[in-house]
């Protein structure tokens, strides 16, 4: 039993990765709009947008 | 839409499909050169350049670095899958134009684009020449661009399920007797590990309830999140003392669970329409700019800048920014925005003309006689009405309950301590804790916004959006109704247009019809809709003269359609009109000619929307009805007739008068439910219990109210509010049955059986069924109030 005292922290670790990735989901503005993406999908080259535009920094990375 | 022969559902899907027919499908790339949509955009240009003044642009832009900026435009032509895809790839369109991204919900589009090669002006224009004209108004440069509290809510929910997730897996080892049979060195690792990671959920998650709780104790309102706080901290602190004495491992799991679903009750509640807003005033349908007359010429200004005597042009469409003169041209205003009344008036030289009509046909000129904040329309807004903010509904069923429900748990905990303190001290604190955490009344806490967030969203089905949960509560509470008449009970119908004289042949009506078609004036586009069976011919030599009528060459014959004076100058023979003048007492005519000769008149007039005779006789079974209309009393015996014997009529209502006159029948202690339209409404609207903006179609302009209806829903109002208090019926059941597991949890608590697992298993089964019972009983309501029940039964058969 004593793998306990290993699993323990370490699993909590992985917890808290997942709840790091839902953050960064959340406050990069995944959702905030949860409907176009669901239209944009069945445009065929939604690809195209990104390819070829300008860089530029995330739409609502400026206010966080 | 109509192009080709093809139907489209939207400008987009056409857009794109022209696009495509004229480059192939493969062609698309090279649009940049495409010279059609450039010569469109340098006249557009022009009308957008205000928004390259330094302090317009600064407003309006999100984000700008000197090479990129970032502007998000309110584009509400955003319709379908066609749109997103044309307005995302804007950059083929355009140079210096990088990412486009569109919310299709809130019909916006961010864009960056390089400063250095696009401008603003050429953006909107850009956009303009596609078909999306943005709406820039007055609001939309003081918008606080704050982050939506939404996305903090999920990130609290994210912490408590977390933290309820790990500290479940811990528990459920302790309760399966892990500790008997294993090493008893886990108890208090767990119990550490579990009393961490409860740690931020108190903070953090639960932290909108201490802010509330406090609010609540300093005002000496006890509203619901009182007695929860209580419970909460009983919670953790009788964990903290277990796990920091080894004596256990407390009710983490209990508390993380708690918090977690309280935010779950949030989240349902706090849904909103964001397509809709309910705080729209003046300023949102307000432009930005108006083209000021100057000497050297026109030049777009900004509406802040507009000062008392200067020269403004007006174009077709466009709105009248402060009270003022007629200056040049033939005024037609449309004040369907103000009033609600759809006919447009005519206004000669001199004439003064309130800010908010609409200018319909050709160009006028105007000298501004007030300031844009003193005018007749939006001086309305400087009434102490729009400067309260409402706070939390003290009246509502739940903090009603709370006030008394607090006291009796604080002095129920009180008293359990205090039998005990003689005997043990320590039994006497864990009488008192057991008693707080027993009460936390989170079932209670789960059941209103369940209840009425299920019936949010059986009303949404129906077109009906209130601005929160709340709302329904009020409507059940609502014991006067008052209505609007233009626009809210009558309506500018199809039906009512009625032709008076000789009938007209198939091939006249056609005529008529393709005639009509061409002009966008109000009366034009009713005779074209109320004859949209016919057939349609060519136009020729199509004219219209504004404020006088339209003609054109329809299959070789000379049709007229317009006012009387106007035809008369045409007519071939002498006309006598032998009608009967009475019966257009209320109505416009429209007068018809062909060939010089004089056919007849169209009649075009309001009539009372369909079924809302019974909607009012229903009403006003339950319900005082009053009218308040900005109109002539000429038709007061019909309204009378209509809205029953008891009922007050007052006409001639200024939008102050319609303001006073609620404030009057609330300080008489009525709880008053105002259902109107146009910006007139508005103060109303405003200081009402429940105010129903009603709108032809949803998403269009509406002032700011608690409700905004479409108008084919007004027959349902009665409906409608027996389902509002069937709600609040069901919330006072779901009330009294969680109260029914705060006795069964009391009784364990009292004979000291209260222990974590009891706790865990309790809680959550109680929220579980309450929230069930709730939305269930919320369902069969709407069923009975036969919400959606027999019109739709009657279209489908």
């Amino acid at each position: 039993m004593t793998a306990i005292y290993l699993m323990l922290p370490v699993s909590l670790l992985l917890a808290l990765i997942f709840l790091i990735a839902y953050f960064w989901c959340v406050r990069s503005g995944q959702y905030d709009d949860t409907h176009t993406p669901s239209l944009r999908i069945l445009s065929d080259d939604a690809g195209a947008v990104k390819a070829t535009s300008i860089p530029t920094e995330n739409p609502s990375a400026k206010n966080s | 839409m109509r192009q080709q022969g093809r139907d489209f559902c939207c400008h987009g899907c056409c857009t794109v499909f022209e696009l495509l027919q004229e480059n192939g499908l493969g062609d698309f790339y090279r649009l940049a050169d495409r010279p059609g949509v450039q010569v469109k955009q340098a006249t557009a240009r022009d009308r957008f350049a205000f928004l390259d003044e330094p302090a317009v642009r600064d407003s309006l832009l999100d984000f700008s670095d000197g090479r990129l900026a970032r502007v998000t435009f309110h584009v509400p032509a955003v319709h379908c899958v066609a749109c997103v895809w044309l307005l995302e790839n804007l950059f083929k369109l355009a140079e210096g134009i990088g990412q486009s991204v569109v919310d299709f919900e809130k019909k916006n589009i961010s864009i960056t684009f390089e400063t250095g090669k696009m401008s603003l002006s050429g953006l909107a224009a850009l956009l303009t020449s596609i078909g999306y004209e943005p709406t820039l108004r007055l609001d939309s440069l003081e918008k606080p661009r704050a982050r939506s509290a939404k996305g903090s809510l999920y990130l609290k929910l994210g912490v408590a399920g977390f933290a309820f997730g790990n500290i479940m897996l811990f528990s459920i080892c302790l309760y399966s007797g892990m500790d008997r049979f294993s090493a008893p060195t886990f108890k208090p690792l767990f119990g550490w590990a579990s009393l961490a990671l409860a740690l931020p959920v108190m903070v953090y998650s639960a932290g909108d309830y201490w802010r509330a709780a406090w609010l609540g104790f300093r005002q000496r309102a006890f509203t619901i999140d009182f007695p929860i706080a209580l419970g909460l901290v009983a919670l953790f602190a009788q964990s903290l003392y277990e796990v920091g004495t080894g004596s256990g491992v407390g009710y983490l799991d209990s508390l993380t669970g708690l918090v977690l679903f309280l935010l779950i009750g949030r989240i349902f509640q706090d849904q909103t329409y964001q397509r809709l807003s309910f705080d729209r005033d003046y300023k949102s349908f307000f432009p930005l700019a108006v083209r000021r007359v100057e000497t050297a010429g026109e030049s777009s200004v900004p509406l802040s800048e507009l000062a008392v005597g200067d020269r403004v042009r007006l174009r077709h469409g466009e709105l009248v920014p402060a009270d003022a003169r007629v200056r040049e041209g033939a005024a037609l205003i449309d004040y369907s925005f103000v009033t609600g009344e759809s006919e447009p008036v005519q206004r000669g030289m001199d004439e003064v003309l309130y800010a908010g009509g609409q200018q319909v046909g050709g160009g006028i000129e105007l000298e501004i006689i007030k300031p844009v904040s003193q005018s007749y329309l939006t001086s309305l807004w400087s009434h102490e009405t729009f400067a309260k903010t409402r706070g939390p509904d003290l009246n509502s069923v739940l903090n009603r309950f709370s006030r008394s429900f607090t006291l009796g748990v604080i002095s129920l905990a009180f008293a359990a301590g205090a039998w005990w303190w003689s005997q043990d001290v320590s039994r006497a604190i864990r009488a008192f804790t057991s008693v707080l955490i027993v009460a936390c009344p989170c079932a209670l806490a789960l059941s209103v916004p369940f209840a009425l967030g299920t019936a949010q969203r059986l009303l949404g089905r129906l077109n009906v959006f209130t601005r929160n949960a709340n709302v329904l509560e009020a409507l059940a509470r609502v014991d006067e109704i008052v209505f609007d008449k233009t626009g809210t009970l009558t309506t500018a119908g199809n039906d009512s247009v009625e032709f008076c004289g000789s009938p007209l042949t198939r091939d006249e009506r056609g005529w008529i019809h393709s005639l009509a078609g061409r002009s966008t004036h109000p009366h034009s586009v009713r005779l074209a809709n109320h004859l949209m069976d016919e057939p349609t011919a060519g136009v020729e030599s199509f004219r219209e003269v504004v404020g006088a009528g339209i003609e054109g060459e329809v299959d070789g014959r000379k049709v007229l359609l317009g006012s009387e004076a106007w035809l008369k100058l045409h007519l071939k023979a002498e006309w006598n009109p032998a009608m009967d003048r009475s019966s257009m007492a209320d109505r416009s005519p429209v007068h018809v000619a062909v060939d010089g000769e004089h056919r007849g008149v169209f009649l075009l007039g309001n009539t009372v929307r369909d079924k809302a005779a019974g909607m009012l006789e229903e009403l006003s079974e339950r319900h005082e009805l009053t009218l308040l209309s900005g109109d002539h009393d000429r038709e007061r015996e019909q309204f009378q007739a209509l809205l029953g014997q008891r009922a007050r009529l007052h006409f001639e209502q200024s939008p102050i008068d319609k303001l006073t006159a609620i404030e009057t029948r609330q300080k008489a202690g009525r709880s008053v439910m105002m259902v109107g339209d146009g910006l007139n409404d508005a103060g109303a609207l405003r200081q009402s219990d429940v105010g129903i903006a009603v709108v032809e179609e949803v998403g269009r302009f509406s002032p700011a109210s608690d409700v905004i209806m479409e108008a084919s829903t007004v027959p349902q109002l009665a409906s409608l509010l027996r389902f509002a208090r069937g709600s609040v019926a069901v919330v006072w059941v779901s009330i009294v049955l969680s109260l029914l597991y705060n006795v069964v949890g009391l009784t364990f608590a009292a004979t000291g059986r209260l222990s974590p697992i009891v706790c865990a298993i309790l809680m959550p089964l109680s929220s579980i069924t309450v929230v069930t019972f709730a939305c269930a009983a919320v369902n069969w309501t709407a069923r009975r109030a036969n919400l959606f029940g027999s019109p739709n039964k009657e279209h489908s058969s």
